[in-house]
């Protein structure tokens, strides 16, 4: 068994709405994976098909070997799914929450431990406490811990760190790091595009359909090249100013910079000066290295052109 | 089904119930303020009924006749007055409910009485105006009789079986009993259930290997326990408080109980089951429970519905609690005396767990 996730042509619609269309992609054992997009892109859709919560309207996915709509019975018993809403007894406590979960299958946590050590540390010094009280990122840790108790091969993770500060965020990520050496395969989405570099690979999925799936690296590197940033003491205005000029395909602000996609034509001293002369002053451009975020935002206004 | 499984999510249940600030007390104090307050507020007793005499005759017997009514238990003089006028004025105003109007020379001619009662208030209408025949004959017959002028051949003597003193509360008590085991073992599974679907719990639970049918029986059991609390609270009240004691054996109360539990909890997973929202889930409930305790011989017998709606009560499980209760309580009925009703309850309850388990979907 090579790859745990195999999806082949899923589609699912709610209404008139195409939460997925014709989704493919696969998930290699040992993997960490990521599936990136905004909200509404159809992530939790396609993650509860995987966690069988959905049957889908067409197509088919296979976790671990086996069918999630057949299989479903095996499969309950083998994944680990955290869903994006918090979904631990808010009134019962974490070592409550945690015994419950592994009981439900059939196990202790006292045989598992080893595996939700890392996840599980700090929460150790407040088992008493109820889940409904702890923070952001505790939350998540204890949602996770609950997620691993029965050594799923598979962790699938809708969206783990919305809501969650920076550090913890961070911490998170680290955690997953650890699981994953240990041999657990990952699919974690996320609309922090920032995130996406701690992945192997990743999807990128926006309004039901898989854009690219690649290494981060190959993704950032794809928008390299005609990628430049630009700065000057009137942002506004340079953003109107770039964005009239023939030889600039696209310009958004990025961070404390503006990104601009050129193309061809382009000179960056002939443009400084083009818009120095019509007032701008301090103007700067030099090459940018493009990251996930301008590849999204390439593909997806290319969609909407 | 895994009992370690099901041992673990009743545990979860009776600590989710537990940290609740409202659900014990609920389940706790509602049984109580029902009984020691509603059987007080909600009578139908004819208690108290003024009459107004218009009282043209002036003499010995009409004077007989008022100060006999006045000395009924149920009846009070609140008016005598010379003009029938007057006497409709205490009718409207409120004060009296009969008025009593004695022709001149009565004691005389014997002539006809005019009885006449307020008609807005049904019962009390009627039962005040038997009462004030009553009341009027009985006097009339022993003025006949001291003055020779018939000798008493039959004399009729009425007795109210099983509820010797017509009282309200103890056709009430074993209602109130009924009342309660709906509204708990309905309401409260039924939210608690739809709860954990606005918080998400749900989802973590639908990947677990739990099968539909643990999950569900986590979710009724602690309700049948609750319906054994309820009606042990009500015996307890009801012996206690307004000194009734069943007749029949506590078994069968026990036994009536369970299975309308069973009923209830049952009607209220599959009614979450099918609701996305708590708002959703206590309306259909509402719905349901309202004709329920309307059509189920509750406050009203069914004996005295039309023959359509009499049908329709076979097809309403609390008719048959109702009926094992009463009858339990007042006639010291037995099991196999009841084994209709019990049979039926049995079989609702079959129904409703069905139910409640086939309609619990893990996925959607």
């Amino acid at each position: 068994m090579s790859r745990v996730i195999e999806i082949d042509g899923l589609s699912k619609t709610y209404g008139n709405i195409k939460a997925l269309d014709n989704v493919s992609f696969s998930v290699e054992e040992g993997e960490m994976f990521g599936l990136i997009g905004p909200d509404g892109a159809g992530k939790s859709s396609l993650y509860r098909i995987l966690a069988t919560l959905l049957s889908p309207d067409s197509g088919k996915a296979t976790v671990l070997g086996h069918d999630c709509v057949a299989d479903y019975r095996i499969l309950r018993k083998l994944i680990g799914y955290m869903p994006e809403r918090f979904s631990l007894y808010p009134d019962m406590t974490v070592s409550e929450n945690l015994n419950f979960f592994a009981s439900l299958f059939g196990t202790t946590v006292k045989e598992n431990y080893s595996l939700i050590a890392p996840v599980f540390g700090q929460l150790e010094k407040f088992p008493d406490r109820r889940a409904g009280d702890l923070s952001g990122g505790m939350k998540q840790k204890l949602a996770l811990s609950c997620a691993l108790i029965h050594r799923p091969p598979l962790l699938l993770l809708d969206e783990p760190t919305t809501g969650v500060d920076a550090v913890s965020r961070s911490e998170f990520w680290d955690m997953l790091a650890t699981l994953r050496r240990q041999g657990i395969s990952i699919l974690v989405s996320t609309s922090y595009m920032d995130e996406a570099s701690r992945c192997e690979r990743i999807a990128m999925i926006d309004h039901g359909q898989i854009l690219r799936v690649d290494t981060p690296a190959a993704l950032a590197a794809s928008v390299s090249g005609n990628l430049y940033n630009a700065v000057s003491s009137d942002m506004f205005r340079l953003l109107e100013g770039l964005r009239k000029l023939p030889e600039v395909n696209d310009c958004y602000t990025f961070g404390a910079t503006l990104h601009v996609v050129i193309n061809e034509n382009f000179n960056p001293e002939a443009v400084v000066s083009r818009l120095e002369d019509g007032g701008i002053k301090d103007v700067s451009i030099y090459p940018a290295k493009g990251d996930i975020e301008d590849l999204f935002i390439k593909l997806t206004r290319n969609d909407e052109r | 089904m895994n009992l370690r499984v099901l041992g673990a999510l009743l545990r979860k249940e009776v600590n989710m119930m537990k940290r609740n600030p409202l659900i014990p007390r609920i389940i706790l104090g509602l049984p109580f303020v029902v009984l020691l307050v509603i059987p007080l507020v909600a009578s139908f007793d004819v208690k108290d009924v003024g009459v107004t005499v218009v009282d043209n005759d002036r003499s010995q017997l009409s004077r007989r006749i008022i100060a006999d009514m006045d000395a009924t238990a149920e009846l009070h003089v609140a008016s005598v007055s010379s003009s029938f006028a007057e006497s409709m004025e205490m009718i409207e105003e409120g004060e009296a409910d009969v008025v009593l109007s004695i022709p001149p020379h009565f004691s005389r001619d014997l002539s006809e009485l005019d009885v006449e009662a307020n008609g807005v208030n049904a019962i009390k209408g009627t039962l005040g105006m038997q009462y004030v025949v009553a009341s009027i004959s009985n006097t009339l017959t022993r003025w006949r009789v001291e003055n020779g002028l018939m000798i008493p051949d039959n004399v009729t003597s009425v007795v109210d079986r099983y509820n010797p003193t017509l009282s309200y509360r103890n056709y009430m008590i074993p209602a109130l009993m009924v009342f309660l085991i709906i509204m708990i073992c309905g309401f409260l599974p039924a939210l608690n259930l739809v709860s954990e679907k606005e918080s998400g719990t749900i989802e973590a639970m639908n990947v677990t290997p739990v099968s539909r049918i643990t999950f569900v029986l986590s979710k009724l059991i602690p309700f049948w326990i609750v319906g054994l609390v309820v009606v042990t609270i009500g015996i307890l009240v009801g012996r206690v408080v307004y000194g009734l004691v069943p007749l029949g054996s506590p078994g069968a109360i026990y036994l009536a109980a369970v299975l309308l539990s069973l009923v209830m909890s049952g009607l209220g997973v599959a009614i979450a089951n099918k609701s996305a929202t708590m708002l959703q889930s206590i309306f259909v409930l509402f719905a349901v429970i309202m004709i329920f305790q309307l059509m189920g011989g509750l406050f009203t017998p069914v004996g005295s519905m039309p023959q359509w709606a009499q049908y329709v009560t076979y097809a309403i499980p609390p008719r048959y609690f109702n009926e094992i209760m009463r009858a339990v309580y007042l006639k010291g009925a037995t099991i196999s005396e009841l084994r209709m009703q019990y049979l039926c309850l049995t079989f609702f309850a079959f129904v409703a767990l069905a139910t409640a388990a086939l309609t619990y979907r893990k996925r959607a």
